[in-house]
């Protein structure tokens, strides 16, 4: 029998981990890894409070994270693509002309 | 017990693929990395009795959105990461604070005492899963498959190749 | 039931005057300009007798109040009028005299520049000085006395672009300030224990007082009061301003510096008798300090060789008579030598005027000499002043003179050695007046032929006009009135003045009533009194005589036989110098130092500077955030995230 906080925690360190490689990474695809890796952590925890309180709309609503989840990478890697085109690298240090 | 011992041992391999997804150069690692996590992940859900939603990580996420990183990754050649200067807040403010966040939800939630979770069975039949989609949630439903769409339309338009000047003339 | 006279119109109409030339008149000929500015002022003079006219067919004091001006809580002061004996003496001498130095200044300045703005200013001091004389509360007198120092400063001023003119100006009007300073103050104190400025409240209230011995309110008062007095009248300490106001147009200097507007502390103190007449140690300190100012003045006045600065000295001196008589208790004795003071010192600040201009601009006597045949008019008519003023029988000086004196010596105030340094500075006024007589009027002319025309020691454009001419007709008529006044003003008497006056100068008081009563028989009679200021008269002219015609050489030998002493009397006695170290010195560096580079510079200006190079320092810094890089932003995100999870957490846990 294992706690439910045990299945939170593993999301935690899913969600930590993600924000971590957030956060060093230069790569901005695996930037975008990272966030898919969030993603994932959060989903852990809404099907496990999903078990906990038996209630289906936990995991109706990973559902629809996974659909958008799924929109978003569409788009952002075109975006990515876009970028690509125009600046020739995948360095998101190198893009920074909003800089002040 | 055995529910334990599954539990840990997915788990463990979860956090192995998340820890290796930040320590590898190449991209290409990395995805392969997240892919394994999102095969731990599937069956973290099989044990909490959500088989739809395992069986929709590993169609869905494992199988199309990473089959997608990868080709973008095969696509662009995108190389090793170079050691650039980056920058320094991240590193300052975002990391600590990333521990921070972990540790106080950590410590939340073990001092909270948590009841077991059984190794359950979905609580009704796939079927009221669909049930729920189309009648209680279908606003979100069809909202999000118009998401879909446009971000469909947003992806061709702005992953299509640009015609170059000496095209544009020609096709006049 | 009292009929109205319109007392307002006799100050409104200079004003009105003063408007229409001050604003229009640049676009107007000479002949217009004069022609207003005569007329306002004629009709003020008119409107002067009119009323003197009328004035045994009213209650006196005559009160007419124009309009309400303030009324705050218990106090209030209204745009009033008072008339009574001693404003209707003031109002014939200031209008009359005023009337005929405007005459006179039409031929004197035809030739200047600033035409209109001298006749607008000359007819705003009338305004002011009118105001000052009719007011009925000390608020209204104190406006028409701030008005009549701004107008000496316009006037003084004239030529501005010329330094020391616009220097003096500044003085007159700074250490004016000084004695209008004390009389505010003596203005507060009367607001605060009697409650209002009006003169019939004031007076009422006062006489409720008895004597003071010592100091008490009523003192404070009055030395507050004679400080202001000091000022405008220019006494010991604050006469340095009158000398250096001889830089201005001799029409001014007569109007403002020896008829009129000096007279004013005079009139005020006069009006404030009751005041006085409670503090005795008031009043003796107004009676030593006109008595020293009297002989001071005297002494710098023997060794001065510029014409205007003599008589400028000998205002002075005079001034002090009147404060002397004041400060005995004969205070209708300075008014009466107030009045014969006008005529005859507005009389001979005219003809120097004529003789300046006679010779061609120049000053200084010196240079002078021989001109009673070349221009006779002005000759006789000055000789009748400096008798005048030299107190010579019948004329109008010896009456007022004599009296002061006589005064001096019996009043129960007085003291025989006021009466004492009365007759010495009577002697010494007699010798610098005859002085200057001899050394304009007799001799050898001993001036270079002058060349240009122009007037009062400017330089002009030289053009040839080599002899000395007498002064245009419309210059003469004043001087010719003012002569015969001079001759006349006397023949009214001390004692009938006085009776004049007394309904307004011996109300209440209780002791002069106490010392008409018990007045013993003074052990010397009047006739030997008066015999001997006429000796010292005669001295002084004999004196005169002996030294500036007789035997011209000896005034060099003694000078320069006394020659530190003459040293300092030709330098005044070095009282500006000193002024200049004790006060100016401080005061601008003070100001330099201390408020402007200290406070305003680096107080106030660097605050505001500083506070602009903070804002700036700290956008500075905040500038970095926005860097561009996305893993700075997502740093920022991730900080600002665990801060609410904490917070939520803390507020949980509590």
């Amino acid at each position: 029998m294992v706690p439910l906080s045990y299945y939170l925690v593993l999301g935690g360190i899913l969600f930590a981990c993600g924000v971590t490689g957030f956060l060093i990474k230069r790569n901005i695809i695996t930037i975008f890894m990272s966030i898919e890796l969030m993603l994932n952590g959060v989903n852990l925890s809404f099907v496990a409070f999903a078990a906990e309180w038996h209630a289906l709309s936990g995991q109706v609503f990973v559902f629809f994270v996974m659909v958008v989840a799924a929109a978003e990478a569409a788009v952002g890697l075109a975006v990515i693509i876009a970028v690509f085109r125009t600046r020739e690298t995948l360095n998101v240090d190198q893009v920074n002309l909003l800089k002040l | 017990m055995l529910h334990l011992i599954i539990f840990s041992v997915f788990g463990i391999i979860c956090v192995a693929g998340a820890v290796n997804l930040l320590v590898q150069r190449h991209p290409i690692n990395s995805a392969l990395s997240l892919v394994v996590v999102m095969g731990s992940l599937a069956v973290e859900f099989l044990l909490l009795g959500a088989e739809f939603v395992a069986a929709v990580q590993v169609i869905v996420y494992a199988g199309a959105v990473m089959v997608l990183f990868v080709f973008v990754i095969m696509l662009l050649n995108a190389g090793e990461e170079e050691r650039t200067r980056g920058s320094q807040v991240a590193l300052l403010f975002g990391i600590p604070g990333v521990l921070i966040g972990s540790l106080l939800i950590a410590w939340v939630l073990v001092q909270s005492g948590t009841r077991s979770v059984a190794v359950g069975a979905l609580p009704g039949p796939p079927k009221t899963i669909g049930w729920l989609l189309f009648h209680d949630y279908l606003l979100p439903f069809e909202v999000t498959s118009v998401l879909v769409l446009i971000a469909i339309m947003g992806a061709v338009v702005l992953a299509s190749p640009q015609e170059s000047a000496q095209e544009k003339r020609r096709h006049g | 039931m009292t009929p109205n006279l319109h007392l307002c119109l006799i100050p409104l109409l200079p004003l009105a005057g003063a408007a229409i030339n001050g604003l229009l008149g640049k676009r107007f000929s000479r002949q217009t300009v004069s022609a207003i500015a005569l007329g306002f002022c004629g009709a003020a003079f008119a409107m002067a007798v009119w009323v003197a006219a009328q004035f045994s067919a009213l209650n006196i004091p005559h009160v007419e109040t124009l309009a309400t001006w303030i009324r705050a809580g218990g106090f209030q002061a209204d745009f009033a009028f008072y008339l009574d004996q001693l404003s209707l003496v003031m109002l014939l001498v200031v209008t009359g005299v005023g009337f005929l130095i405007h005459i006179y200044s039409v031929g004197y300045m035809w030739e200047e520049g600033g035409f209109y703005r001298f006749f607008a200013y000359l007819n705003l001091f009338m305004f002011f000085m009118l105001t000052l004389v009719l007011a009925s509360n000390y608020l209204l007198m104190f406006i028409g006395w701030e008005g009549v120092g701004l107008a000496s400063y316009l006037l003084i001023g004239f030529w501005f672009t010329k330094d020391s003119a616009a220097a003096a100006g500044k003085k007159a009007f700074i250490v004016n300030r000084i004695g209008d300073f004390g009389f505010l103050i003596a203005l507060f104190l009367m607001i605060q224990h009697f409650g209002s400025l009006n003169f019939g409240q004031v007076f009422l209230n006062v006489a409720q007082r008895g004597v003071e011995s010592g100091t008490g309110l009523l003192t404070s008062i009055g030395l507050l009061l004679m400080v202001g007095a000091a000022g405008k009248s220019a006494q010991l300490p604050l006469y340095v301003w009158l000398p250096d106001a001889m830089e201005g147009p001799t029409p001014v200097s007569a109007l403002i510096h020896a008829a009129t507007m000096v007279t004013a502390g005079v009139y005020m103190v006069s009006r404030s008798h009751a005041i006085f007449e409670r503090a005795p140690l008031a009043m003796m300190v107004v009676a030593i300090v006109g008595t020293l100012t009297a002989l001071f003045a005297a002494t710098i006045g023997v060794c001065q060789t510029d014409i205007k600065k003599v008589l400028a000295y000998s205002t002075i001196s005079q001034l002090g008579y009147m404060f002397m008589a004041c400060g005995v208790g004969a205070f209708s004795m300075g008014i009466f030598h107030l009045m014969t003071h006008a005529f005859f010192k507005g009389l001979l600040f005219l003809a120097a005027g004529s003789v300046i201009h006679a010779v061609g601009g120049e000053q200084d006597m010196r240079k002078m000499g021989g001109l009673r045949t070349k221009i006779p008019w002005t000759f006789w008519t000055m000789t009748a002043a400096t008798f005048a003023i030299a107190g010579f029988p019948p004329f109008a000086g010896f009456f007022s003179k004599d009296a002061i004196l006589f005064q001096a010596f019996t009043s129960p105030y007085g003291s025989w050695v006021y009466w004492a340094i009365g007759v010495f500075t009577a002697f010494l006024t007699s010798f610098y007046m005859f002085r200057q007589w001899f050394l304009t009027f007799f001799g050898e002319y001993r001036g270079e032929e002058h060349s240009n025309h122009a007037d009062d020691a400017r330089t002009g454009v030289p053009a040839p006009h080599k002899h000395i001419h007498e002064s245009p007709t419309v210059m003469l008529v004043p001087l010719v009135i003012l002569a015969v006044l001079s001759v006349c003003g006397g023949w009214v008497g001390s004692v009938r003045f006085d009776n004049f006056l007394s309904p307004a100068l011996h109300s209440g008081s209780p002791v002069m009533e106490n010392a008409a009563a018990t007045r013993e028989e003074p052990g010397v009679s009047e006739g030997l009194l008066t015999s001997i200021s006429i000796v010292a008269a005669f001295g002084g002219l004999g004196l005169a005589w002996f030294l500036y015609q007789r035997r011209p050489e000896l005034p060099q030998k003694i000078a320069r036989a006394l020659n530190g002493f003459y040293e300092a009397v030709l330098h005044k006695y070095y009282v500006d110098e000193l002024y200049a170290i004790l006060f100016v010195k401080p005061l601008i560096d003070g100001s330099t130092k201390l408020l402007w580079q200290g406070i305003d510079r680096d107080v106030i200006d660097a605050t505001l500077d500083n506070s602009a190079d903070g804002a700036q320092h700290v956008s500075d810094a905040a500038r970095h955030m926005q860097s561009g890089n996305i893993r700075s932003y997502a740093g920022w995100v991730a900080a600002g995230a665990a801060a609410v999870i904490a917070y939520m957490v803390w507020v949980g846990a509590r």
